[in-house]
């Protein structure tokens, strides 16, 4: 019972963190808190499932395609509703504008598609087998290596190539990076493009998993994988990972030994508690304040 | 009184005039917290939340006059003010954002499994007697405290504390109880608009106070313009009246609502009166003779 929770925790888990990601990256480079992510999630679920339904593909390039739109609608985003109000405005004006991105996307999803849950076609649901008493579901294999290898894919980007080296420049130092040659602005449009890819995968396993695909996912599974983001530190990548991996393990536990109508207050209760006593986060840098 | 101004102004002009005070009272609240001392709350709808539902269950279970419900809705609000406060001490910005969102989203999973406020169905019956005299009267007194308040030694340190919480700690400022007094003060106001709201409505139900709730009361305080009463006002209007006027669009109404938000910002990033107070517009209109002899 406790392992087979421990597996369900470690699949929503890696899901957070594939959305927290995004969160992360955006939040280390511009301090914004792109409300709007969410909605890419939601956006990545809606295009893998009509690359499915309706262009009838295999479901590995439906899950490429997804991250490709949202790659090309979380860089439009950030043209135009966050770069226009860059440098020129207190930190609340582009956390407004997200807000209004994140009401505008899903809004106009319910007009595409209506409010009514998606499917996805049952051939997907594959089977399952046991380890030692544990169910393991292919889904829930295939969205842990799936997001095992992303995560290791991005922190070799981050680390060991050219970009990766410019972003974390960037996340250090805006200006000073610029100084140095950096295009800042190319630089954080391949940011959320990373970010979105990332949540965009997300969001087609997620709807894989669950089976359901809704306008409104993005809010709740945004908010939680900010959560985690916190959780683990904001603008730190390992944090993101490991925040929603706990934040994950700790709402399924919740959910199984104590009440299943608390669901949502659990992980925030979890955060807040954290929080208190790690007002940094778990893998954050505390930064001392400079008069 | 309401009497007579219920026959002259149609009923549905009459709820949008009503809603805007409503709204005014919390964002006016919030924009302490969050646009004049600079402690980012994005969980204001747990508060009215609170005040709705303390209020409405002393009115409707324990038949507890009016007027003692939303002063005990609005204390219960301020005492979890209270409480949110405290971790506010260590945190700050976005880490504050988030257990904000937390504290709301823990007081409307509470209230969907809370026996006597009628969990996910929600609580009706509860007496209407919020009326337009009481919420104008209301609304004018806590433009007026607020605004004196802001004028105030405490006010004054609590906009020294946004620009720069350290210089106002050098300058004797006593940080820690001014951060828990901004959000004892705001959430009383979010308790006191939460429970004429729901002696308002007749009914209250936990999807009324989601995040998208908070958001809406966060705009008014931004798109208005940060630590301004005018701005705050101004904000509160707009975004009550907004969405009444995109009717025309309707399905496209949230649509056009969601691009408006981004639009605004765009082109007005400080809001829309960012930051100026009632006494610099009587200044300013005083003064513009004196300016043009000037220049």
């Amino acid at each position: 019972m406790f392992w087979q929770q421990l597996l369900n925790g470690i699949t929503l888990g890696s899901t957070y963190a594939l959305i927290a990601l995004g969160y992360t990256m955006v939040y280390g480079i511009i301090q914004l808190i792109n409300f709007a992510h969410g909605e890419i999630y939601m956006l990545g679920a809606f295009t893998g499932l009509f690359l499915v339904t309706v262009a009838g593909v295999n479901i590995g390039v439906a899950l490429l395609g997804a991250m490709a739109l949202c790659m090309l609608a979380g860089m439009l985003v950030e043209r135009t509703a966050y770069r226009p109000l860059r440098g020129k405005s207190s930190r609340l004006s582009p956390l407004i504008s997200a807000l209004g991105v994140s009401i505008f996307l899903s809004n106009l999803m319910v007009l595409i598609v209506g409010v009514n849950t998606r499917r996805y076609p049952p051939e997907y649901s594959l089977g399952s087998f046991q380890i030692g008493g544990v169910q393991i579901s292919s889904m829930q294999l295939i969205i842990l290596v799936v997001s095992a290898l992303f995560m290791i894919g991005l922190q070799y980007l981050t680390h060991k190539t050219k970009v990766g080296k410019a972003m974390r420049a960037c996340s250090q130092d805006l200006e000073a990076a610029s100084l140095m040659g950096i295009h800042v602005n190319r630089i954080i449009s391949f940011t959320f493009a990373i970010g979105s890819a990332l949540a965009a995968a997300g969001g087609v396993m997620v709807g894989l998993y669950y089976n359901a695909v809704w306008p409104y996912m993005g809010t709740m599974a945004g908010l939680k994988a900010f959560a985690a983001a916190v959780l683990g530190g904001i603008g730190s990548i390992p944090g993101a990972m490991l925040g929603g991996i706990t934040l994950g393990v700790l709402e399924i536990m919740g959910v199984a030994y104590i009440s299943s109508s608390f669901k949502d207050a659990i992980a925030f209760g979890i955060l807040i508690l954290v929080l208190i006593v790690r007002p940094q986060g778990i893998l954050g840098r505390k930064l001392s304040k400079k008069v | 009184m309401d009497q007579l101004i219920n026959q002259w102004i149609d009923p549905y002009y009459m709820r949008i005039i009503i809603l805007v005070g409503i709204n005014i009272i919390m964002a006016l609240g919030l924009n302490i917290t969050t646009g004049v001392t600079g402690q980012l709350s994005m969980g204001h709808a747990g508060f009215m939340s609170l005040g709705a539902y303390a209020s409405a269950i002393l009115t409707v279970k324990l038949g507890a006059p009016f007027w003692l419900a939303i002063l005990a809705g609005a204390l219960v609000a301020a005492a979890f003010g209270f409480l949110i406060g405290l971790p506010a001490l260590r945190l700050e910005g976005d880490y504050l954002a988030i257990v904000t969102i937390g504290f709301a989203e823990i007081v409307r999973v509470f209230f969907l499994n809370f026996e006597p406020g009628g969990k996910a169905v929600g609580l009706s019956g509860i007496p209407k007697e919020t009326g337009f005299t009481l919420v104008f009267v209301i609304t004018v007194v806590v433009i007026l405290l607020t605004a004196w308040l802001l004028n105030s030694r405490l006010g004054k340190a609590f906009y020294a504390l946004r620009e720069n919480e350290i210089a106002a700690s050098a300058c004797g400022i006593n940080t820690t109880s001014l951060k828990v007094w901004s959000f004892v003060i705001g959430a009383f106001l979010g308790g006191l608009g939460g429970a004429l709201y729901s002696h308002y409505m007749y009914f209250i139900s936990p999807q009324d106070f989601d995040f998208s709730r908070s958001i809406e009361l966060l705009n008014m305080v931004v798109l208005g313009g940060l630590g301004s009463i005018p701005g705050t006002i101004l904000g509160a209007g707009i975004l009550t009246i907004l969405p009444e006027m995109l009717r025309v669009v309707a399905e496209y109404r949230m649509l056009f609502y969601g691009a408006l938000l981004v639009i605004l910002m765009i082109f007005r990033p400080n809001g829309l009166l960012g930051d100026v107070r009632i006494y610099d517009l009587k200044k300013r209109l005083g003064k513009k003779e004196v300016n043009t002899c000037r220049s």
